[in-house]
């Protein structure tokens, strides 16, 4: 009842070829409604004989879709009412998708990384909306022409706003055998970590080629990732190097608590390879032993989900925090303020990643007329004066990066690294005194505020009572 | 169509004053009272008043516990709730108590069952504390969508594909779906006594073209109807629930 035919018109969409045909329903192409981009139409499959599976899947994703924004999801164009003529008109995301791309084998550690940080942009993107995929895979991830990813398939999504229709079907709600998260399995739905175990299996097989656990058939099968760790990445392929093994391993811990606690610090380490702090799972040349595997199992028999918690709270408890330190001028009073006012701001979280930048001027940089050399020593100048204004701090090296931008346009420089590494809050001092004698418009920081996607703290040294 | 779902009133003045300006202001065309008009609040002849005008305009009224209390003292309340309705019953016109014990205990429409408490027995003022209790309510009232008070924090149960009943707790302001195709229980909150450690008043907007119900909280003056109570005469330790919302 539910298939159509090419030619027919519905709702004011003239519905074209059928491009799919499975169990949960059909997807057509169509023309007409608002929008000049490349629509498609869902159809459920209803009726007599239908396991239902399909509509409810049609439901979550009806519910989820219009409420997302952004570019990392297809845009939601109509959609027809559940107890009359069910469909979902869509965007069509013109783009190759991960499962076509990692067909033809494994990617080169460089590629995994790239588009790994790509993917975690999207997914990052996804919990900041209070919502949680669920159903991450290479099929679902479509890479456009411009290198931009989009996450498609809401079916089995879990938006914390909306009642979840899901919550019972726990046969069918379970997702993809390969990339399914161990909470999944035990039919939890609200992590957002959940997706960073799924983004860690795409990696896995991005730089591997392999499946970190097989396709497994059975719950059985399933369960084995609660306890069993994955040949690690470096065993099936020489090439994968420490940094990339510590990240995959790292997203593919069973215990949620163990994995990165946001998508952002997953795309932030896949972007900058060297800062990323190596542990023993960078090392690690087997499997876990048969002891540590019974403590696993022995631990999972009484685990049990831990408070419910909104996708976008547990992620922005877990803050990336970039403070912008002026190198140029070390001695500067604003150091100590800037410095209390960091140590601050990183007291109210656990678990956080402190971005340290400098940006000297690209004409400082390259010091004599020859460049070259007295160009890095003064790189290097920076990166050490940096390091010792953050030694006061005491982080551990995991929690911290550095990073000498040179650039002529400082506050372009920050804005664009801040957007880049998905930063949540900058700190910065508001002007030197030296430019008190400018406007506040015309200051770096007054820039910054003006211009940031995210969260601005402004300190400044209160001039002394006159 | 929007209706506004107005419960668990309980003589707050300001609380009522505040919501009904907030659902006209959000366009609603209908309105629905689902008992417990009076008790705890030191208005309950004004309130009475406001939404016997509403009555006349065709809003739906139905009877509370309180409201029943105020006609016959049950012997399952406890001190200081007696006392309230003793005074209430003072406070209040002999229209107004007329108005109280002419409610009915459930309205059914064609797609809606309003009710104070439990559509399984209205009558004997149990709780919907759980996906079970829904779940009774929900079958009894053989409608798609059934509106209660009684609880007083927010709460939206549904039915499942497979049939079991699930619960689900709403966010204050963002809309949600609730298609024709299940079977939907929604727990209104409380306008004049809310109890989980938010003073501000709650109800709620249900649109029924668009199938969606928006819960909201409207901060209100709480702290002048707390006053009130506590120059009524009233128990202190009501004046303190409705300042800290509790």
């Amino acid at each position: 009842m539910s298939d159509r035919c090419a030619g027919s018109e519905l709702d004011g969409f003239r519905i074209g070829d059928r491009i799919h045909s499975g169990a949960m329903g059909y997807i057509y192409r169509v023309d007409g409604g608002d929008g000049a981009f490349p629509k498609i139409m869902k159809v459920p499959r209803v009726g007599p004989g239908e396991s239902g599976e399909g509509v409810i899947s049609y439901e979550t994703e009806a519910m989820v879709l219009p409420a997302l924004s952004g570019p990392h999801v297809p845009r939601f164009v109509a959609m027809g009412n559940l107890s009359k003529t069910p469909y979902l008109v869509t965007e069509w995301v013109e783009g190759e998708s991960l499962q076509h791309l990692i067909n033809r084998g494994a990617l080169a550690p460089d590629r995994t990384a790239s588009l790994g940080s790509a993917i975690a942009d999207a997914v990052h993107s996804l919990h900041l909306q209070d919502v949680v995929h669920l159903d991450l895979k290479p099929d679902n991830v479509i890479i456009k022409a411009d290198a931009t990813v989009v996450l498609i398939d809401f079916g089995l999504a879990y938006h914390a706003h909306f009642p979840d229709l899901l919550a019972e079907e726990h046969r069918f709600a379970a997702g993809s055998a390969p990339y399914i998260s161990p909470e999944q399995v035990l039919g939890r739905r609200s992590d957002p970590r959940s997706d960073i175990f799924s983004l860690g299996a795409m990696l896995y097989e991005m730089a591997t080629g392999e499946l970190p656990f097989g396709v497994p058939s059975t719950m059985a099968g399933l369960r084995d990732r609660l306890w069993l760790d994955p040949v690690p990445p470096r065993v099936r392929s020489p090439s994968v190097p420490p940094w990339l093994q510590e990240i995959v391993l790292r997203c593919l811990e069973p215990d949620a608590e163990d994995r990165y606690q946001s998508a952002a610090l997953v795309a932030f380490d896949l972007r900058n390879p060297d800062q990323v702090a190596l542990t023993a799972r960078a090392r690690k040349s087997a499997r876990a032993g048969l002891l540590e595997q019974t403590r696993r199992w022995w631990r999972t028999r009484d685990r049990r989900p831990g408070p419910h918690a909104l996708p976008k709270s547990q992620v922005s408890a877990t803050p990336v925090v970039m403070v912008a330190v002026d190198t140029t001028h070390p001695d500067d009073e604003r150091q100590p303020a800037l410095q209390r006012a960091t140590a601050q701001v990183l007291s109210l979280s656990a678990e956080f990643r402190l971005i340290c930048v400098s940006v000297i001027r690209r004409s400082v940089a390259a010091g004599g007329a020859e460049g070259g050399e007295s160009a890095s020593g003064a790189y290097l100048d920076h990166l050490v004066r940096l390091r010792h204004w953050v030694e006061p701090l005491h982080l551990p090296p995991r929690r911290l990066s550095l990073h000498v931008i040179e650039s002529a346009n400082p506050e372009g420089a920050l804005l664009e690294f801040a957007r880049r590494n998905n930063v949540d809050l900058i700190v910065l001092g508001a002007p030197h005194p030296a430019q008190l004698g400018l406007a506040w418009w015309r200051s770096i920081a007054s820039g910054v505020t003006a211009n940031a996607n995210c969260t601005v703290h402004v300190v400044r040294v209160p001039a002394a009572a006159s | 169509m929007i209706i506004a779902l107005l419960s668990d009133i309980h003589g707050n003045l300001e609380a009522l004053s505040a919501c009904l300006k907030h659902a006209d202001q959000a366009g609603a065309g209908r309105y629905a009272f689902l008992g417990d008009l009076v008790g705890y609040g030191a208005d309950p002849q004004a309130v009475v008043d406001t939404i016997a005008r509403y009555a006349d305009r065709g809003a739906v009224v139905v009877k509370g516990n309180h409201d029943e209390a105020v006609e016959k003292t049950p012997r399952y309340m406890n001190e200081s709730v007696r006392a309230v309705i003793d005074w209430t019953r003072q406070a209040l016109s002999d229209d107004g108590k007329a108005f109280l014990s002419s409610l009915s205990l459930c309205v059914r429409e064609s797609d809606f069952c309003f009710v104070h408490a439990s559509a399984a027995s209205p009558q004997r003022w149990d709780y919907i504390d759980s996906a079970a209790a829904a779940r009774r309510s929900i079958e009894a009232a053989q409608v798609i969508y059934t509106f209660c008070g009684h609880v007083h924090d927010q709460e939206l149960y549904f039915q499942g594909a497979g049939g079991k009943t699930m619960a689900f707790k709403p966010i204050a302001g963002t809309p949600v779906p609730i298609g024709r195709h299940r079977r939907w229980l929604a727990i209104v909150g409380s306008v004049g006594q809310p109890r989980d450690n938010n003073p501000a008043a709650a109800y709620a907007l249900f649109d029924t073209e668009r199938e969606r119900i928006t819960f909201r909280r409207v901060p209100y003056d709480h702290i002048a109807a707390a006053r009130k109570i506590r120059e009524a005469g009233l128990p202190v330790s009501i004046a303190y629930r409705v300042e800290k919302g509790i």
